[in-house]
C-alpha cells in the first residue's frame, strides 16, 4: 500500500459511457492481485476532496488498467485525462478474489460496471479453468464484455440477449453446473449480489462477490464502509479492508 | 540541520512539534504507518474509546459534501480492554505522543474509561470527546451544556494526573464559555473543533444520504468556521488551544496558531493523503527558515486585530 503518481497512457472511450484508462504504473502492476482496488486522486484541490475508489480491471506489463462510466464530477475529471497527465493513485487496496484452487470451472457473473474486474480474472485464469461469462444490463448499452471470454449476455428489456436478470441466466444453466468443480465470481449492483447469493446458497455454489460501498479513505481508518458479517453481530466487516471481495455466506447483502 | 525550533507544550505535555492527528482519522495507527513515520509526528490521538466495545451506525456511513464530508460511524471502536490488550503493543514500538480520546454515554462511564487507561505509561494525554449524547440526561449532547462538560470535567481531572484536553463542540452559541468551565474545573487544554452538524438528502429518493441522517462535517469547508472558534477562545479565555478543522497544508497550520492554536490537528486530511501531515512538518520548518520565525509556538495568539 502506497501513493504513487502515474501518467495516463491513453483514455479510450469503448462504450457511449463507459471508459478505460491505460496508466503506466510499474509499481502497481507489479503486485496488484485481481479484485483489488485503487483509491484515485482526481484533483489537487478540494473539488472533489475524496478519493475515487476503482476496481483494477486488467493488468499488462508495466501497465493498469481502469474502467468506468462519467457519474458525477470525480468520474468527469478523470475522463479527461490525457496522455501524460498523472494520476495520484493510492493502492493497491483489499483483498481480491481467491482465484486459486481445485474448481474447474469458473462462473463470471457481471452486472453493469460489474465487468470492471473481469478482464485480469480471465488473463490469469483463462488458461488452467473453463470460463462461463454471463454479462447483464438492464438493456444493450449497459452490456460490457470487454476482455471477456465465453461470454452469454442477458437485458431487462430484451434488447440484447437473454430476456431478463442475468441470475435467471444462470438459473437456466443449473443442470449443467457441477457444484463441486465450479466456482462463481461476482460484481454487480447489491440486488444482484443479493439474487445470486440466494441461488448460490440454495445450489451450494461456492461464490465470491466484489461489494461496493461509499468510502472516505479506502485503507481502513475512517471506518466509513461497514457491511454486516453473518457470522459476528458485534462487529461491521470493512468493504475497503476485509474485502471488497467476500464469499457470499459471509456477509449480508 | 537548522536551528529551528518546532516543538509546543500544551500544558505539561510536550510535543516535538506542533502537528497532531486527529481521532476517529488514524484509527489505532496501524494502517497510518504504512504511510508515514509516526515517530516524525507531534502525538496521534485515537479514535475515540468507550467502555465496552461499539458496533457502530449502518450503512451508510459518509458522503460527500462541497469540500468537505459528512460522517455518523457511531463512534464504532475496540472498546477500552481491547484497545489495551490488541492495540497499545503496536503503538508502544513508537515514539509518539499517544492520546488516548475518550467517548461515553454516562460521566460514571467517561470516568471509568479514564481509570481503566490512566496506569498505561504509553498513555500521555487524554483528549474527552463531549460530542456524545448523554444517555442519562435524556440524550442531549455533553457537549451542548455547560454545566454537563464543567461535571465531566472535574470528574475525570479527579482520577488522572495525565495532562486533560477536552474536546469542545461547534455546535454551540459561545464557544468560550465551554472552554472558561474546562479551565476552571482543572482541565489542561481545550481541543477546538469537533464536527458540525450537517445533513444531506438525495433530492431523486427525498431520503438522506446517510443513515444517522444528521453528519458531522469536517474538511476544508468548516476551517473559517473553526478559526473563528479559536480566536473567540483566544480572546476570552486563558487556556491552551489545539486548533482542528480543514486543514489541507501548513499555511493553514500557521493560521490556525496565529489566532491561538498551541497545536493543531489533522483530520479528513490523511484519508486523502496520509502522508501529508509528515510533510507538512517539513514544510513548518521551511516556513520558520524563510521567515526568520526561530520558535514556531511564538506564532501562537500572534494576531494584530
Ligand atoms: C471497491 C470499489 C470499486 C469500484 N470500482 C469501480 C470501477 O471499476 N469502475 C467504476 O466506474 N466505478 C467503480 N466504483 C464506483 C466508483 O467509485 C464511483 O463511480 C465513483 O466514486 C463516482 O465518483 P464521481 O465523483 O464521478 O461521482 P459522485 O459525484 O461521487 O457520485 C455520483 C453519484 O453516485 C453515487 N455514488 C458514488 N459512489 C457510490 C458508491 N460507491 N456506492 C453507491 N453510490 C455511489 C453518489 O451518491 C452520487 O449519487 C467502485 C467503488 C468501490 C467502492
Ligand atoms: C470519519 C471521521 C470520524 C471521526 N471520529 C471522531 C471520534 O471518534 N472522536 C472525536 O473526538 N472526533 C472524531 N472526528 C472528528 C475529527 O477528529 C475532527 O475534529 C474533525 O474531523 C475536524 O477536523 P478535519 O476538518 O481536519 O477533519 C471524526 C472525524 C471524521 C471525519
Ligand atoms: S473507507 Fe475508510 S475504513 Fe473503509
Amino acid at each position: 500500500m502506497f501513493i504513487v503518481n502515474s501518467p495516463v497512457v491513453e483514455t479510450l472511450q469503448v462504450h457511449e459511457n463507459i471508459f478505460i484508462q491505460k496508466i503506466h504504473s510499474p509499481e502497481i502492476a507489479s503486485i496488484i492481485k485481481p479484485g483489488q482496488f485503487l483509491n484515485v486522486r482526481v484533483s489537487v484541490n478540494s473539488f472533489p476532496l475524496l478519493r475515487r475508489p476503482f476496481s483494477i480491471c486488467d493488468v499488462n506489463g508495466e501497465n493498469i488498467f481502469l474502467m468506468f462510466n462519467i457519474l458525477g464530477e470525480g468520474t468527469k475529471i478523470l475522463a479527461k485525462k490525457q496522455k501524460g497527465d498523472l494520476i495520484d493513485i493510492l493502492g493497491p487496496l483489499g483483498n481480491g478474489f481467491n482465484l486459486e484452487g481445485e474448481y474447474k470451472n469458473a462462473i463470471i457473473v457481471a452486472g453493469g460496471l460489474g465487468s470492471a474486474p473481469f478482464p485480469l480474472v480471465t488473463r490469469i485464469i483463462k488458461n488452467s479453468k473453463n470460463i462461463l461469462s454471463l454479462v447483464g444490463g438492464r438493456s444493450t448499452q449497459d452490456i460490457i464484455t470487454y476482455g471477456m471470454q465465453n461470454v452469454q449476455v442477458s437485458t431487462d428489456d430484451g434488447s440484447q440477449g437473454f430476456n431478463g436478470n442475468v441470475v435467471q441466466l444462470l438459473e437456466k444453466h443449473l443442470a449443467n453446473i457441477d457444484n463441486k468443480t465450479t466456482k462463481v465470481f461476482a460484481c454487480g449492483p447489491n440486488a444482484m449480489l443479493r439474487a445470486l447469493k440466494d441461488f448460490c446458497i440454495k445450489n451450494n455454489l461456492d461464490c465470491e462477490v466484489s461489494t461496493e460501498s461509499a468510502m472516505a479513505c479506502g485503507f481502513g481508518i475512517c471506518q466509513g464502509c461497514p457491511i454486516e458479517s453473518t457470522t459476528n453481530d458485534d462487529k461491521y466487516l470493512l468493504v475497503c479492508k476485509d474485502g471488497p471481495v467476500f464469499n457470499v455466506k459471509d456477509v449480508v447483502i | 540541520m537548522s536551528n529551528i525550533d518546532l516543538s509546543v507544550n500544551i500544558g505539561s505535555l510536550k510535543l516535538r512539534n506542533p502537528i497532531m492527528l486527529a481521532s476517529g482519522t488514524v484509527g489505532y495507527g496501524n494502517e497510518i504507518s504504512e504511510f508515514s513515520d509516526l515517530n516524525k509526528l507531534g502525538a496521534i490521538v485515537t479514535k475515540s474509546l468507550s467502555l465496552k466495545p461499539r458496533k457502530g451506525n449502518p450503512p451508510q456511513r459518509i458522503v460527500e459534501t462541497p469540500a468537505g464530508m459528512l460522517n455518523a460511524i457511531g463512534l464504532a471502536n475496540v472498546g477500552v480492554d481491547v484497545f489495551l490488550k490488541e492495540k497499545i503493543p503496536f503503538l508502544k514500538q513508537f515514539d509518539v505522543p499517544l492520546i488516548c480520546n475518550i467517548a461515553a454515554s454516562s460521566v460514571e462511564e467517561y470516568v471509568e474509561c479514564t481509570r481503566n487507561l490512566t496506569s498505561e505509561e504509553t498513555i500521555k494525554a487524554f483528549e474527552i470527546n463531549v460530542s456524545c449524547p448523554n444517555v442519562k440526561e435524556g440524550g442531549l449532547q455533553f457537549g451542548n451544556d455547560v454545566n454537563a462538560v464543567a461535571n465531566v470535567t472535574a470528574k475525570v481531572r479527579a482520577v488522572t494526573n495525565k495532562p486533560l484536553i477536552i474536546k469542545l463542540s461547534p455546535n454551540v452559541s459561545y464557544i468560550s464559555e465551554f472552554a472558561k468551565v474546562v479551565k476552571d474545573e482543572g482541565g489542561d487544554a481545550v481541543s477546538a473543533i469537533n464536527t458540525l452538524v450537517g445533513t444531506s438528502f438525495n433530492i431523486f429518493t427525498k431520503k438522506p444520504k446517510i443513515f444517522n441522517v444528521n453528519g458531522g462535517l469536517s474538511g476544508p469547508a468548516i476551517k473559517p468556521i473553526a478559526l473563528a472558534k479559536v480566536l473567540e477562545i483566544s480572546r476570552k479565555v486563558d487556556i491552551p488551544i489545539i486548533g482542528i478543522g480543514g486543514i489541507m497544508n501548513w499555511q493553514d497550520v500557521v493560521e490556525f496558531m496565529i489566532v491561538g492554536a498551541s497545536a493543531v490537528q489533522i483530520g479528513t486530511l490523511n484519508f486523502i493523503d496520509p502522508t501529508a501531515p509528515e510533510k507538512i512538518i517539513k514544510q513548518l520548518e521551511d516556513y520558520c527558515i524563510a521567515s526568520n520565525v526561530e520558535k514556531l509556538s511564538n506564532l501562537t495568539a500572534s494576531y494584530i486585530l
